[in-house]
């Protein structure tokens, strides 16, 4: 009997704390691109800690993400890539960035330490083009004359599936390369010329570790946490310059960020001696006439908390934070934009 | 037992039984129904990429998602060609064991030889993937390639399949790896059928002055060809589906090339890697297509496998 009794309490118990747990935090749902994931996760734990809301965020590719934000079944899709004025109209939604971030070359090449192999942009879109096919071809000593380059085919590496890191690569090798433009163009998965495809940021990382006299290209999170051997690369003011959270930075100074027609900004090729020239942003997507207004609300709030508190914690995981000034737009964005069916804007 | 009581547990036992019946009936019904749904759902998934592109499809070496352009040739060919490889080398190994397991090992191995084929079947198909690009790969690629280069390469005819930089991933690191995971399927089945083979049978052929290789040839063999190509089959149909094994190893490249040592893609491990991204009607329906393609495939092989037993069969038939 008196067993009976405790298994009773108990039952009542956890019933009244899930109950209470269910009502004090209207839980969020996200969906979308795999790069800001960390981030975002890390950001969701800290929120959860200090208010008791909880963010879910599925990390299924930024494709999943833009389809499960118009199918209205997640409270927020996210993407590498910005969705243009005109597919956001279409769809009803509106867009602004929350970290920024860089797309680094890595290569496994024997006697070459890190930082220390330059190509310039015309050699990086032909390397992946095939036309140049050997280490030591003359166009790629001509920057590295102190480096011992060996007579080894180049095994070029790509992503196997789509992605926004393949959309950033190839917009850059697009801008840079007239005929990577005509023949191959940028998308977020290409008809590649050459190469074999791994799958995500740690499949290509993995085949550039374990094939020799590869090159591949990878967030920069990836090539710092995997201790890569990254490339310099020739910014678009001449300049060989290293991927790093100031050339990050000096690339997205360059942008203008027009809230009007969704934030959309390509970072790559920016001019700035310092600048990075595979530099981007990652977005978030919300709907412009939100059905769960409450819902809604949370997400603006816990990105508003983010901007507001995560800085340190986007800075300790290698991404780039927003500039102060670019996150109020983002806030003017929010009250333009978002709106409940009478008009009126969720975010004051 | 009063009658009216034996009759009521009587009526019961009879209601149950069609109960049961019943339920039996349904399970069963129910998975031709699923397999209807399924293809119904991929044949209306894929008409976007069936209208668009027609039968073109399957020869169309073409995959550009910046144009929308897609054909399923590539992929085809290297689900093909990786179970071809597969089986070439998993046949004869399967064989091994299994005579070897059932004829030739002492009594006190056959057991625990026979447990570790079988516990080599229920490892899960990743483990064999990262195997094969962790630590296969770069052996292959230091070891191995090269001299597949230096030597078969340079033959005539049969030289460009063996040519090519050694990276480790591609089209033939993908068949073996799908050979190691296919042998224990296929050598258990062997071992189970060529132990059913009567004593008497062999013992008559050993008494007449066989060989070994003569039992197994003339008597083992023909007794239990049906069981043997039966798990042939199973082996075939589960190279042809595998996904994550492959999809670490093969190099996902949407190229076709002719030596084995490039990369190229299989129709699995092109779904596996671009579902979750595609972007745009035609992109999803023509992944959608390759999957039907793949159900196609096979739906053909195992139904010839079907039809060789039969015609097999008949053959005996006529024989006796």
């Amino acid at each position: 009997m008196d067993k009976m009794n405790s298994i009773l309490r108990i039952a009542t118990l956890s019933a009244t704390l899930l109950a209470s747990a269910s009502a004090m935090a209207a839980n969020i749902t996200g969906a979308g691109a795999t790069f800001p994931y960390p981030i975002y996760a890390k950001w969701a734990e800290a929120y959860k800690a200090q208010t008791g809301a909880g963010m879910n965020y599925q990390s299924i590719g930024s494709g999943g993400g833009i389809k499960q934000i118009q199918a209205k079944t997640v409270d927020f899709g996210a993407s590498d890539a910005p969705l243009r004025p005109e597919e956001l109209a279409k769809s009803g939604l509106s867009q602004f960035p929350t970290v920024i971030g860089g797309v680094v070359p890595v290569v496994n090449l024997a006697g070459v330490s890190a930082g220390t192999l330059k190509l310039s942009s015309d050699v990086l879109a032909d390397i992946y083009q095939g036309k140049i096919t050997k280490w030591n071809d003359p166009r790629i000593v001509a920057d590295n004359a102190s480096l011992a380059l060996p007579d080894k085919a180049i095994t070029v590496v790509h992503r196997a599936d789509g992605s926004g890191t393949t959309f950033i690569f190839t917009t850059y090798l697009a801008q840079i390369s007239a005929s990577w433009k005509s023949d191959v163009g940028a998308d977020k998965a290409v008809k590649w010329p050459v190469g074999t495809g791994g799958k995500g940021n740690e499949g290509v990382a993995s085949f550039v570790q374990t094939i020799k006299n590869s090159i591949g290209y990878v967030e920069y999170a990836y090539a710092l946490q995997n201790k890569m051997n990254f490339v310099q690369l020739k910014n678009r003011d001449g300049q060989f310059v290293k991927p790093n959270d100031d050339s990050f930075k000096a690339a997205a100074a360059n942008a203008k960020w027009d809230k009007n027609n969704g934030f959309y900004e390509i970072l790559t090729n920016e001019p700035g001696s310092a600048s990075w020239p595979i530099t981007g942003a990652t977005f978030v997507l919300i709907p412009k006439a939100p059905e769960k207004i409450e819902n809604a609300k949370e997400v603006l709030k816990f990105f508003d908390w983010a901007f507001a508190n995560g800085d340190k914690m986007a800075a300790d995981l290698d991404y780039v934070p927003l500039p102060a000034k670019l996150k109020s737009t983002i806030h003017d964005a929010w009250k333009e934009q978002v709106k409940d069916s009478s008009g009126k804007a969720l975010w004051k | 037992m009063p009658n009216f009581l034996r009759e009521s547990l009587h009526k019961r036992q009879t209601v149950l039984d069609s109960v049961f019946r019943n339920l039996t009936r349904f399970a069963a019904f129910s998975v031709l129904g699923l397999l209807a749904a399924i293809i119904a759902s991929l044949v209306v998934g894929s008409m976007p990429a069936i209208h668009a592109f027609g039968f073109g499809f399957i020869t169309s070496p073409e995959w550009d998602p910046v144009n929308d352009q897609y054909g399923a040739l590539i992929p085809i060919v290297g689900t093909l060609i990786t179970s071809g490889i597969a089986l070439l080398i998993a046949i004869p190994v399967s064989l091994g064991i299994a005579i070897f397991l059932t004829q030739l090992a002492p009594q006190w191995m056959r057991r625990p030889l026979g447990i570790a084929v079988e516990l080599l079947a229920g490892i899960p198909s990743i483990i064999y993937g990262m195997w094969g690009l962790f630590v296969f790969a770069p052996l292959f690629a230091d070891h191995v390639e090269p001299w597949l280069n230096d030597h078969i390469g340079t033959w005539p005819l049969i030289g460009p399949f063996f040519s090519g930089p050694p990276m480790g991933i591609g089209m033939l690191t993908a068949g073996i790896i799908l050979a190691i995971m296919i042998i224990p399927f296929i050598a258990s089945v062997m071992r189970d059928v060529f132990d059913v083979v009567p004593t008497m049978l062999k013992e008559s052929a050993y008494g007449l002055g066989a060989t070994t290789w003569e039992v197994m040839m003339k008597v083992v063999l023909p007794y239990t060809k049906i069981g043997v190509v039966g798990g042939i089959m199973l082996g075939l149909g589960r190279a042809l589906g595998e996904t994550m094994a492959v999809t670490f190893v093969i190099g996902n490249a949407h190229e076709l090339n002719q030596s084995l040592l490039m990369p190229g893609n299989s129709i699995s491990s092109a779904l596996a890697n671009e579902f979750a991204e595609a972007v745009g009607e035609l992109y999803t329906s023509s992944l959608i297509e390759l999957g039907l393609i793949l159900f196609f495939i096979t739906f053909v092989v195992l139904s010839l496998a079907r039809l060789m037993l039969h015609k097999l069969q008949q053959r005996e038939g006529h024989g006796a």
